[in-house]
């Protein structure tokens, strides 16, 4: 064992607010060692990302920091911006959620990572345009020379964080803090940008902080886990141990709230009850106790204190709850500490797919957006094709899943059958109307009262000026149902989202994230919809809240019978939610079929590269198993390809003899096999 | 924020355990924010005593507005003329009163006027896009261009002085600026995904409009009406003041102050009588218009809980 060159001793971090004195971090303490990873892991508002902070120094002036923080040797907490700059970017590196602001727009990205050279030691400048040069290639972008002169928006998201990790090993720091470093970027993306702070830490030998939220990145990176709740930490131990000897109620939970996609049971997943607490006049008690399903009166008496716990695998494991010793394997006294709910099975499930009805169907679905040129006189210059013939039909009680990564056409998709627009060459028959034969307003109202959409942001989609039981009676006003009997629907509506009716009469921004979310679906099953289109509509939400509202989707569609459009990126998911799944890949299915089909046994090399992409929330499995890491981005839907389009990522094409790959680059494949496994490759 | 609440889960129990209860209407809602907010309620009954006296002022005062007496020419304020009297032996109590009910008829007039068209016209604009919105902001474009105070100067001169002439053609000249404000603002709420929600619920275009694009810019439009009441009442002060506004013997605050600026060393009551009407007027709008927005706007903290 080393010495630690970060130790952080009994960190508090409080801020002032109009309700009060807001206690973000009470009382963090850990070492890292050089080389090692800490992974903190937390619900938004856990305070983990203020801790990260208080160790950079970029709180704000009214945030009071007290405890210790020792890097290297020095003393962080009381030291001025001054001194904390020589350190920022030079001993120390953050690596920040968001790509796309991270960058300046205005600066070329050699003319930042230069900057981020010279700032902190004297170096001429080709010498720090060699060394620019170097760093880029060692983060993989292709061509550095060339791509120096490049402004940020000339790159992809996954490219642009890539920078950042160039800009963050640029002085060999000895700390790399990331931030959420893959949250806003797709999974393949996300597996490369992993491995390459993986390879920063390799090359510089830095200590790195993994702020995240994702127990599936915690499993493929951290050695030692530190799990924050309410501003503390509650559980701290070396990565197997919490994983396989979780003793914390809430890491039981977090670990239970999230879908597995190597797991094909349906089994209903844990949700956590409740909210986060306020962290405002905090109580003298357990601040998980509202909603920790073994509290005892001994929980409410003191806040219990993070104390050392023996365990089989005999780690350093620290946890704080008064329970710990009882818990075993997520059981406590023989019965799981969460309680499994029971969903209800659907009569349904016994009628064969091929004789239930079909509630939408999209026969060849083509959409196309010319590409202009010119400011004043816009001459049509080409055309993107974002939709490229996508077939597919759904059941009465179905949910089907698109997926893919962003810019693959699934939104394109979605808004086509939401606008309800008549294909050239096509059909969308929704709930038996087929949408050519639509004419007028009444009849368009007609079929919308069948179709019901779910968006993404909880926030965004309900008004802010109306108060729920306006949001919620919105869609039976517009179809004309009296007031009175509005009214009486939208309790209905609440008690069915489980949100307590009482409440009909605020605003939604008096509700948390996942309570929104409940209410943007009481809004879609206003006017009994038969199918119902799902935007991401769990992607925004924490993962104990997200567990919630996809046991509420399930069994909603049991009760109701409805059938879902699914969209969504997390395929661990979808794996849970969806009965069949397409996977889109430039505006087409490469593969589709029944679920457990594709997700046991993935035909399509795109599929497969997906698949292995998402990070396993178990580190045993995680680290062991075979993964196809793709290389590159999207390529640009502008660019017209005669034959596969995925020939310039695929890693089977690789593999091929020229004689195969000349097919692959001249023949576009088509989908191919059973209703239940189709896929669209040539040699699969 | 409200406290955390536990949901029950969802099942008939919840079902059974509800009471019927009595929903809480959106305006009886915005009312409780409002009065919450003291500034807020005494702009209003400012505003309320302001309206009192332009209204009853006239029917108590010793003398009509146009009389005058010329046994007292310029005499402080004493027990028959109240405000004391103009030069000409006006009485200026009477000439306040009704000099405010004209300025509050045109300012509320031409602010309500501009208000509701530019609202309308910049969010329809906005939201219907294509070619609803070329051809509103073309007409937008060309006023802007035009002298348009040059036309507001004919107009009024050729109507001999009447207030509604003058209000219609002050409307005129002062909707395109806040409707292309408006249209810039309303461009961003068009995606925001609650427009597009109600969109698919088959809301008609100009319902959404009314319901979900108003409302969100409602703080910046209630600033644009008290604006507009102060703009108004100092656009018609200027017109007055060149001789294209009111003409004698009718009489506005900004006639009135116009008048009384000329003798404030000899007979500083003649201007300060009509200016503090109307500084109450104006500060009293903005205390109304501050209270509205807080009352109005879901997201602000002074609203307390709903």
């Amino acid at each position: 064992m080393t010495a630690p060159l970060l130790s952080v001793r009994d960190l508090h971090v409080s801020f002032a607010s109009e309700a009060g004195r807001v206690d973000a971090v009470r009382g963090v303490s850990f070492d890292l060692e050089p080389g090692r990873t800490l992974s903190i892991v937390g619900e938004s508002g856990s305070g983990k990302s203020v801790t990260s902070l208080a160790i950079m120094g970029l709180l704000d002036d009214n945030a009071k920091v007290s405890g210790s923080i020792m890097f290297d040797g020095t003393e962080l907490v009381g030291k001025g911006d001054k001194e904390l700059s020589t350190l920022r970017g030079n001993g120390i590196a953050m690596i920040f959620q968001d790509p796309l602001t991270s960058l300046t727009p205005v600066y070329t990205i050699g003319d930042q990572l230069v900057e981020a050279l010279t700032v902190h030691r004297s170096m001429s400048q080709a010498d720090a345009t060699a060394r620019a040069i170097e760093l880029l290639r060692m983060v993989g972008i292709p061509t550095p020379e060339r791509r120096l002169k490049s402004f940020p928006h000339e790159f992809s998201g996954g490219m642009r964080q890539r920078v950042v990790i160039a800009i963050a090993m640029a002085n060999n720091p000895k700390l790399i803090i990331a931030d959420e470093p893959t949250t806003a970027l797709d999974v393949t993306i996300q597996a490369q940008i992993l491995d390459l702070i993986a390879t920063a830490q390799r090359e510089t030998g830095a200590a790195v902080i993994m702020i995240t939220h994702d127990m599936g990145v915690v499993a493929k990176t951290a050695d030692d886990v530190l799990v924050m709740y309410a501003g503390k930490p509650v559980e701290q131990a070396p990565v197997r141990e919490l994983f396989h000897e979780t003793r914390m109620p809430y890491s039981i939970g977090l670990l239970g709230a999230i879908p597995r996609v190597d797991k094909a049971e349906k089994t209903p997943l844990v949700p956590i009850k409740g909210n986060p607490p306020l962290l405002v006049n905090l109580p003298d008690e357990c601040p998980f106790v509202a909603r920790c399903p073994i509290a005892t009166e001994a929980c409410r008496t003191r806040e219990p204190e993070l104390r050392p716990i023996a365990t089989a695998e005999g780690g350093a494991h620290l946890v704080a709850c008064v329970r710990a010793d009882e818990i075993e394997d997520g059981m406590i006294g023989g019965a799981p500490v969460y309680p499994v709910p029971e969903l209800p099975t659907s009569a349904l499930d016994r009628v064969p797919r091929e004789d239930r009805p079909v509630t939408l169907d999209v026969r060849n679905m083509q959409k196309t957006f010319p590409l202009t040129k010119g400011a004043f006189l816009k001459r049509k210059v080409g055309e993107v094709h974002a939709v490229k013939g996508l077939t597919f039909d759904i059941r009465e009680g179905e949910t089907m899943a698109i997926v893919g990564e962003s810019g693959c056409g699934k939104t394109t998709t979605l808004l086509q059958i939401m606008d309800l627009v008549t294909q050239t060459d096509g059909e969308i028959t929704i709930a038996g109307t087929p949408v050519s034969t639509l004419h007028g307003g009444k009849a368009e109202r007609a079929v919308r009262r069948d179709l019901q959409i779910v968006f993404q942001d909880p926030m965004g989609a309900l008004d802010p000026r109306l108060t729920v039981a306006d949001v919620i009676a919105e869609p039976l006003r517009a179809i004309g149902v009296p007031r009175a009997e509005a009214d009486a629907r939208v309790d209905e509506l609440m008690d069915l989202v489980g949100l307590d009716p009482a409440h009909a009469s605020r605003f939604p921004g008096a509700f948390s994230g996942g309570q929104r979310q409940r209410i943007g679906i009481a809004r879609a099953l206003a006017t009994n919809p038969k199918i119902v289109v799902l935007d991401e509509p769990v992607s925004a939400l924490d993962v104990s809240i997200q567990a919630g509202v996809i046991n509420l989707l399930d069994e909603l569609k049991v009760k109701l019978g409805l059938s879902y459009l699914f969209v969504a990126h997390d395929l661990s998911v979808v794996r849970h939610i969806a009965d069949r799944v397409g996977v889109m890949y430039l505006g087409e299915f490469v593969e589709h079929g029944d679920v457990d089909a594709i997700f046991d046994n993935p035909q399509h090399p795109y599929t497969q590269a997906l698949l292995s992409a998402i990070p396993v929330p178990d580190p045993d499995i995680e680290r062991t198993r075979e993964r196809i890491v793709l290389q590159g981005d999207l390529p640009s839907p502008t660019d017209r390809r005669d034959g596969c389009s995925f020939t310039s990522r695929c890693p089977l094409y690789k593999m091929l003899p020229p004689e195969q790959q000349s097919r692959c680059e001249t023949e576009a494949p088509a989908l191919k096999g059973s209703d239940a496994h189709a896929n669209a490759c040539h040699f699969r | 924020m409200t406290s955390a609440t536990i949901q029950p889960p969802v099942g008939p129990d919840t079902t059974a355990a509800r009471i019927p209860r009595k929903r809480i209407g959106t305006f009886r809602l915005y009312y409780r924010r409002f009065v919450r907010n003291r500034p807020a309620v005494a702009g209003v009954f400012v505003f309320a005593f302001l309206v009192l006296f332009a209204v009853v002022g006239p029917l108590i005062a010793q003398f009509s507005f146009s009389e005058l007496d010329f046994l007292a020419l310029g005499t402080p304020p004493d027990g028959t003329h109240w405000f004391g009297t103009a030069a000409d032996g006006g009485d200026l109590f009477a000439q306040t009163a009704v000099g405010l009910q004209r300025s509050l008829m045109i300012a509320l007039t031409v602010s309500i006027g501009t208000t509701v068209i530019s609202a309308i016209v910049g969010t329809a604009a906005a939201y219907f896009g294509g070619t609803t919105e070329r051809i509103i902001l073309l007409i937008i474009h060309f006023l802007m261009v035009v002298p348009t105070f040059l036309i507001l100067a004919l107009v009024s001169s050729n109507a001999g002085g009447d207030w509604r002439v003058i209000s219609a053609a002050m409307i005129f000249i002062s909707w395109f600026f806040p409707a292309r404000v408006i249209w810039t603002m309303a461009l961003s709420l068009r995606e925001r995904e609650y427009v597009h929600a109600a969109r698919y619920m088959g809301v008609p275009g100009m319902k959404i409009v009314l319901r979900h694009l108003l409302p969100n810019i409602g703080s910046l439009l209630v600033i644009n009406f008290t604006l507009g009441v102060v703009g108004a009442v100092i656009t018609e002060t200027g017109l007055s003041f060149i001789g294209f506004g009111v003409k004698i013997p009718d009489v506005s605050l900004g006639s009135l102050i116009g008048i009384g600026a000329n003798s404030l060393s000899s007979a500083p009551w003649t201007f300060y009588f009509p200016a503090l009407a109307l500084t109450l007027l104006t500060v009293s709008m903005a205390l109304i218009a501050d209270g509205l927005r807080d009352a109005l706007d879901p997201t602000s903290a002074a609203g307390g809980r709903a």
